[in-house]
């Protein structure tokens, strides 16, 4: 077992972990910070395929900035951590089952197909670092990306008026 | 390391971020749960992109690239929608005084 | 030629349409000018027609294909001969004039209904034509249902009486029980043969495939087609009821043409008929009791028109007698001088109830000969022309058929001669009791006696000429050398027949005979009638002025067991079978969405799980169920 492979079960290891914590946890600050820590998980993960710029940008956009908008609004409306009333438990199993059957199912069918053991480049190759990832973006993508600018000023007038009322 | 691997830790992630949807009532929690099925998406995408580079990367040196690239896109779009969620939340707490999931069955009427 | 027959065949549609759709917005003299106007262009065309006819024979036009089944075909076609050319001419003609007539007679009716009144009579035209035209059976069914719509329509011309709706509906469903005969027909010749048209079912190599059962059952229920349409024995009783529709329609419809349909059938069929004695024979008896019964009825009946109607099934009773005996041409004739005296003496009763401010009782006519000058003319030529004086048309063509029953047999010459003279007797009571004598209605019917306006006694007038000179074309060859023209003229239709066996002498002493019966019969009347009292009637009377009791013995047999078993029908199959199973669709509907309307209850989360579950649904299909 390689150094890849032990930071790959390690990551993900801690990626369910967290998640699963996440979705328990009581209280919403905890899960926040656990959620956090999945994201963590995550750019660990595209660290380890070189994907240099979507784990920093992952860092950066969620870990940072998203998330510390989700505690700045928890923090804002002051939620205790019994607040959340108890799903009933019919719900609440209903939830578990559907998602481990729906689990269960992609998981089979991938087992079924032939390509599951096609192999991911690991530690090298650089299409995903900054330069190249920039040159295709300003070349090829760069309508997209300028429309997408729209996009966030029209998030942000939305979220401005909704806000104001 | 294989593909499937990815895939599976993927699914996991995502029917985690499910199971959370389903049964969680905290609507920022609700929201928490889409961003890491999201999340769970875009880890694939990568691994995706990496796979298909590991493939063609004697025909096309740049080949893949367009799945991070997507990745790229889908946390722009990621970070508009939490800003207008966020403040369609505080806007329901302002009315409701709660963000219990369950006051917004008003799509009933 | 081929687009000119069809013209004949449209011109009447294209009037239904223009009358019908304008008779909101056309003025009445408008409607009447397009109605009898494309009639009258039919008739013309219909004319050249005759005329080509006589030169060309026999002439089959394929328009397109009306039905086709595999290898089955039926073509819409349309067939003109000798047969067809006469009936054109019949129907054209006296149809235009009682168009004419019925231009002035119907003058009070509202626009609207003025003009409903044209468009039926001139859809009637058009499938009156389209049955004498029609190339094959099918062809010639679609006709023939199409004129009994259209009687059903004029019949209850005035929807708002209950009694003229339930006549209207009577004639409607005794011409269907016929029709079913007639239709079995139809399936047993494609069943048999193949196909539907006149010209190959009745040439000689497809009469040899047919079994002498198949020809006698074939015919039987083609007569039976007739007897519903000429109201014979057993399905009569829908004709005299039919009188509830306006006069110059029981005039076109029920004394001139339509009736006449089943004769024009039997003869467009005659090479079946002559083929089985059986239903010859079946024929003959109908024909000939049809004929006596209704005469016997007529004969105290008191309704002008009732007695006219029973006169028309007694008449045609005759000319089913002569299809029976083999005289096809005869009866062909007797139809073509029917038309004439008939409509003539509708046309004239239809004056009459118009002096009477519509009354139609006899027995408050009387004296009406001072007043209704032309009228009273015209109605006592129909009259010997019906009675059969020579040499009015009647004689000639009645005289046709007793020389064809005295062939046969001099016992039905005798019976057949009975019934001419009980019509001779009824008829000139109706015209005794009508015209001749004091008046005995009410003072203010006396005061509104008039004549009828021009347009009502030009048609009269024309018919009365008709009634007069119509038998000379069919004038015996014992008077003029190169006589029976008619018949010559149908020769090819209808087939060579054999020459009369009978000698001169006989055939002059026969003539004589029943002129001097049927003028004896008149004086009679007119003794009786002249000075007419009103009495109470012998018990055999009431019997007869009660139809012999035939419509209540229907009720009895056929319409309450029906009336009754629909009833139960309607009770018990309707309501806990059919209404069961439909209200149950509704309620099982309304049920099942009152629940699945539980699902929509506005929680996210539910709709997100039932998205979830859904996708786990299809991934199992797709992935795992899917071969």
């Amino acid at each position: 077992m390689g150094i890849t492979a032990i930071l790959f079960w390690t990551l993900s290891t801690l990626a369910v972990f967290s998640a699963l914590m996440m979705v328990v946890s009581k209280n919403p600050v905890y899960s926040v910070l656990w959620l956090i820590l999945v994201f963590f998980a995550i750019s660990g993960h595209y660290l380890l395929m070189n994907a240099q710029f979507l784990a920093i940008v992952n860092i950066i956009v969620y870990a940072g900035a998203i998330m510390v908008l989700f505690l700045y609004v928890l923090m804002l409306m002051d939620l205790k951590k019994d607040t959340e009333q108890k799903r009933n438990r019919g719900i609440l199993f209903a939830g578990v089952l559907a998602g481990g059957c729906l689990l269960l199912v992609l998981v089979a069918a991938l087992l079924k197909t032939d390509e599951a053991s096609v192999l991911v480049q690991t530690q090298v190759g650089n299409i995903g670092l900054i330069e190249e990832l920039g040159k295709i973006l300003f070349k090829e993508y760069l309508i997209p990306f300028e429309v997408s600018s729209i996009l966030f000023l029209s998030a942000m007038v939305g979220a401005v008026v909704i806000g104001k009322k | 390391m294989p593909i499937n691997y990815y895939i599976i830790l993927s699914i996991t992630l995502f029917c985690i971020g499910i199971v959370g949807v389903l049964t969680r009532r905290n609507a920022i929690i609700v929201f928490m749960c889409i961003e890491l099925m999201l999340n769970a998406v875009n880890l694939l995408m990568v691994a995706f992109s990496k796979m298909h580079h590991l493939k063609n990367a004697a025909i096309n040196a740049s080949a893949g690239s367009e799945g991070q690239l997507f990745v790229f896109f889908i946390m722009v779009v990621a970070a508009a929608e939490v800003s207008v969620g966020l403040a369609i939340i505080v806007m329901l707490y302002r009315n409701t005084h709660s963000v219990d999931i369950n006051f917004l069955n008003r799509l009933k009427h | 030629m081929k687009e000119f027959l069809m013209l004949i065949l449209l011109l009447p549609l294209l009037g239904f349409f223009l009358s019908g759709l304008g008779r909101k917005t056309f003025h009445k003299k408008t409607i009447s000018a397009i109605s009898c106007g494309v009639i009258f262009l039919s008739f013309l065309l219909s004319y050249f027609q005759f005329l080509d006819v006589v030169k060309s024979g026999v002439v089959v036009f394929d328009y397109f294909n009306f039905i086709k089944v595999g290898t089955f075909q039926i073509p819409f076609s349309l067939q003109i001969d000798q047969l067809s050319s006469v009936f054109l001419l019949i129907i054209t003609g006296v149809g235009f004039l009682i168009h004419v007539y019925s231009a002035s007679y119907m003058k009070a009716e509202s626009t609207e209904h003025y003009g409903r009144f044209f468009s039926y009579l001139n859809l009637f035209i058009f499938f009156m034509l389209l049955l004498v035209l029609g190339g094959n059976f099918v062809i010639l069914f679609m006709g023939w249902e199409g004129v009994g719509l259209c009687s059903y329509l004029l019949i209850g011309y005035w929807f708002k009486n209950n009694e003229y709706n339930y006549a209207a509906r009577k004639a409607f469903i005794m011409n269907r029980i016929g029709d079913l005969g007639f239709l079995i027909a139809i399936f047993w010749l494609i069943a048999k043969l193949d196909t539907t048209s006149f010209s190959i079912i009745f040439s000689s190599e497809s009469l040899a495939k047919l079994s002498s059962f198949d020809i006698t059952a074939i015919t039987l229920l083609l007569f039976v087609g007739a007897t519903g349409k000429s109201a014979q024995i057993p399905l009569y009783t829908w004709l005299p009821d039919a009188m509830a529709g306006p006069t110059p329609v029981s005039a076109l419809i029920h004394a001139a043409t339509m009736v006449t349909a089943g004769i024009y059938l039997v003869a467009r069929c005659n090479v079946l008929y002559s083929l089985a004695p059986i239903t010859q024979t079946v024929i003959i008896i109908i024909g000939l009791s049809t004929a006596i019964l209704a005469a016997t009825i007529a004969l105290k009946q008191n309704d002008i028109k009732k007695i006219l109607a029973y006169s028309t099934v007694s008449q045609l009773g005759y000319m089913f007698l002569a299809l029976g005996l083999g005289a096809y041409s005869a009866a062909v004739f007797h139809v073509l001088t029917h038309a004439f005296f008939k409509a003539l003496l509708f046309l004239g009763s239809g004056s009459v109830i118009h002096a009477m401010s519509g009354d139609q009782d006899i027995r408050n006519m009387g004296g009406l000969s001072k007043q209704l000058k032309i009228t009273y003319a015209t109605f006592l030529i129909g009259c010997f022309a019906i009675a059969g004086i020579p040499p009015l048309s009647g004689f000639f063509s009645k005289d046709a058929i007793l020389l064809s029953a005295f062939e046969k047999s001099p016992v039905l010459y005798w019976l057949a001669l009975v019934g001419a003279l009980l019509t001779a007797f009824y008829m000139f009571r109706l015209f005794f009791l009508t015209f001749s004598g004091k008046f005995r209605g009410t003072k203010l019917q006396k005061e509104n006696i008039h004549e009828s306006p021009m347009a009502m006694t030009i048609p009269l007038i024309i018919l009365a000429v008709l009634s007069i000179v119509g038998g000379f074309i069919g004038i015996p060859e014992i008077f003029i050398h190169g006589g029976d023209r008619l018949s010559q003229f149908l020769s090819p239709v209808i087939g060579t027949q054999n020459k009369l066996s009978v000698s001169h002498t006989t055939e002059y002493l026969l003539m004589g005979l029943s002129t001097i019966f049927i003028i004896a019969t008149i004086l009679l009347a007119q003794k009786k009638f002249t000075k007419y009292q009103p009495t109470s009637e012998s018990k055999l009377g009431k019997l007869i002025e009660n139809k012999w009791l035939v419509d209540e013995l229907y009720n009895k047999i056929m319409v309450n067991p029906i009336n009754q078993l629909a009833r139960v029908l309607n009770d018990v199959f309707e309501k806990s079978g059919i209404d069961a199973v439909v209200n149950g669709v509704g309620k099982l509907v309304h049920y099942s969405s009152r629940q699945i309307r539980l699902l929509q209850n506005g929680l996210v989360g539910n709709y997100i799980l039932l998205m979830i579950i859904s996708m786990i649904i299809i991934f199992t299909f797709q992935f795992f169920l899917k071969k």
